[in-house]
């Protein structure tokens, strides 16, 4: 694991087809390419937060910042299956099919 | 006798309604055809549903706020019944089965959601020209861009064929469109205005709010779409505002800040030019100007590529072509049928931005990127903390530049990104923004709208409302139209 302090390396080699599995996303060889070049010059922009010293500034992760939402625990109306499977692609016995998973 | 005219304000269409000079049956009429006369050049729209729109303006009530008025409405923001794509293919035949709670906010205030408006895929864009439907023209030059990601919302205010929009900003997606097109457009403070039904990009930057022709029209639709909303846990409750209450009232004993780091070489010196004036015709009114500082200007840019592309690759895993939308025919098993789906249904922007956004938050790079990333919004956010104790607003160019040929920034990412610098930093504090007209830019020989930017600390909606309302009474800029004769 990184540390706190680590920097955003100078070199960027940007794994693209590792990343569009991780993503579950085929791309082509020329995609490939393309964005790798691409994203390099924009981690190359993004290298410039390196100037900045952050040590003791807590991340923001929302900028208002609202603590412990609950609702009150009450049965509401919600949509029924019906509706929801209309959307679906392929569906069948009130359920998503999709390909084997399993053989 | 029915007195529609292109570019009327809501206010003035619903006097008009009121009296009954105009029936809502008639307004959604005289639209429609103004709608097909105009749009084909246009493009704002990429669907609209005239006969349901008919059918709700049959029992309006026109002495609701916003009783028989009709609203477009952004693609990625949910409408009962109807298709709703957040102009992705990979939305292709999805139907909202809900209405989203801007939309039944509207609703419950009368108005009649009309027409869906083109948008760049998933908001992911500024220029409208990621969309899978199809480009928008900007209305005062048809080579030229409307901005975005809400340019379908921007560019059908300012070409007359909608009343007010819908729109969503991440980055500036109301703000920049609505500079570019020439109408007013309110990015909300954080947590103002429900997201529920509003397709994510980055859930911590994104607010739905209106784009209008009149700052006054802009609290009108604020009237309706702000509220505390239980589907929505970032949503704030807060007490009821009338947010045109201070409209109508003098600059007297305001500040207005001028922040140096967005007064800097580079800038088109139209815009440059159109926001000076601007500032002297605001002290003119009344309000002191205060030179402050925003120090971590330069780094917004680079917060909000790592920040939106993390959340965006987040929210987007959901499209999977499983429980709705396209699911790819060549799918041999499940891993294929999500990789082919994704990679069909996505444009290349997205893809760009899941990619980056994968990269990271991956195993390694999450400190040195993300979290990196979340400390210097931090500061961005305390530099408008400091500022806000000074002034009431802060003054700036909405967008460095004018409206951009069409094609001109397609191939280099980055180059469209800094487009936004100026936007950004409002999304990333949580802090609300008004754009609205003031002046002309002349690039290439064509006159282009230029957007004066308003920022008020958070929930100063109703500050901004005021200055802006003052400064456009003392104006004509909003009452310039293209001549669309092209």
């Amino acid at each position: 694991m990184s540390t706190a302090d680590s920097h955003i390396a100078s070199h960027h080699t940007i794994d693209v087809p590792y990343l569009a599995r991780l993503a579950r996303l085929e791309i082509s060889a020329e995609e490939a390419e393309l964005f790798g070049g691409q994203l390099e010059r924009i981690l190359d922009h993004v290298e410039q937060m390196n100037k900045l010293d952050i040590s003791g500034i807590e991340p923001t992760a929302h900028a208002i910042t609202v603590f412990d939402v609950i609702r009150e625990d009450k049965v509401g109306e919600s949509l029924s299956k019906t509706v929801i499977l209309e959307n679906a692609p392929h569906h069948a016995n009130g359920l998503f099919v999709v390909p084997k998973v399993l053989e | 006798m029915s007195s529609f005219t292109p570019f009327q304000s809501i206010a003035a269409t619903r006097r008009l309604l009121r009296s009954k000079e105009l029936s809502p049956v008639e307004l959604i009429r005289e639209l429609e055809s103004r709608i097909a006369s105009i749009d084909p050049k246009i493009g704002a729209y990429v669907g609209r549903d005239l006969e349901g729109a008919l059918k709700e303006a049959e029992s309006a009530d026109v002495s609701k706020p916003l009783g028989g008025i009709p609203i477009g409405i952004k693609d990625a923001i949910t409408v009962a019944g109807q298709p709703c794509q957040s102009a992705s293919k990979i939305l292709q035949g999805f139907t909202a089965p809900y209405d989203s709670t801007a939309v039944a906010r509207l609703r419950a205030a009368g108005a009649i959601p009309f027409g869906r408006m083109n948008m760049d895929e998933f908001a992911m864009g500024s220029s409208t020209e990621n969309s899978a439907f199809h480009t928008t023209q900007n209305p005062w030059d048809l080579n030229r861009i409307p901005g975005g990601s809400s340019g379908g919302s921007a560019a059908a205010v300012a070409s007359g064929t909608a009343l007010a929009t819908l729109g969503s900003d991440t980055g500036g997606s109301i703000r920049q469109p609505a500079a570019l097109c020439g109408c007013v457009g309110l990015k909300p403070t954080y947590g103002r205005v429900s997201r529920y039904g509003l397709i994510a990009f980055a859930s911590s930057l994104d607010q739905i709010g209106p784009l209008t022709s009149t700052v006054e029209d802009s609290g009108l639709m604020m009237n309706a779409l702000g509220g505390y909303d239980p589907h929505d846990s970032t949503s704030l409750e807060l007490p009821d505002e009338d947010f045109t209450a201070e409209i109508g009232r003098d600059l007297k004993g305001l500040r207005i800040g001028i922040p140096k780091e967005y007064f800097v070489d580079g800038m088109e010196p139209g815009v440059r030019n159109a926001v000076d004036e601007s500032v002297k015709q605001l002290v003119s009114l009344g309000a002191e100007p205060v030179e402050i500082s925003l120090p971590h200007t330069e780094y917004a840019v680079a917060v909000y590529y790592i920040i939106a592309t993390a959340e965006a690759s987040a929210n987007l895993a959901r499209f999977d072509g499983v429980r709705y939308g396209r699911r790819s025919p060549e799918a041999k098993d499940l891993l294929s049928l999500y990789e082919k789906s994704r990679a069909e249904g996505f444009g290349r922007e997205v893809k760009r931005r899941i990619i980056l956004g994968t990269y990271v938050l991956s195993s390694g790079y999450y400190d040195a990127y993300y979290l990196r990333a979340q400390k210097v919004r931090t500061l961005i956010r305390r530099d408008f903390d400091q500022a806000f104790t000074k002034v009431d607003a802060i003054v700036s160019p909405t967008s460095p530049e004018t409206a951009f040929r069409l094609g001109e920034k397609t191939d280099d990412p980055l180059k469209m990104y800094l487009a936004d610098i100026f936007t950004i930093a409002a999304n990333l504090a949580g802090i609300c923004g008004l754009s609205l007209p003031c002046g002309f830019s002349q690039r290439d020989g064509v006159n282009l709208p230029v957007g004066l930017q308003l920022l008020g600390r958070p929930f100063g909606e109703s500050r901004l409302l005021r200055i802006g309302h003052a400064y456009e009474k003392s104006t004509s800029w909003h009452q310039q139209h293209p001549s669309l004769t092209l």
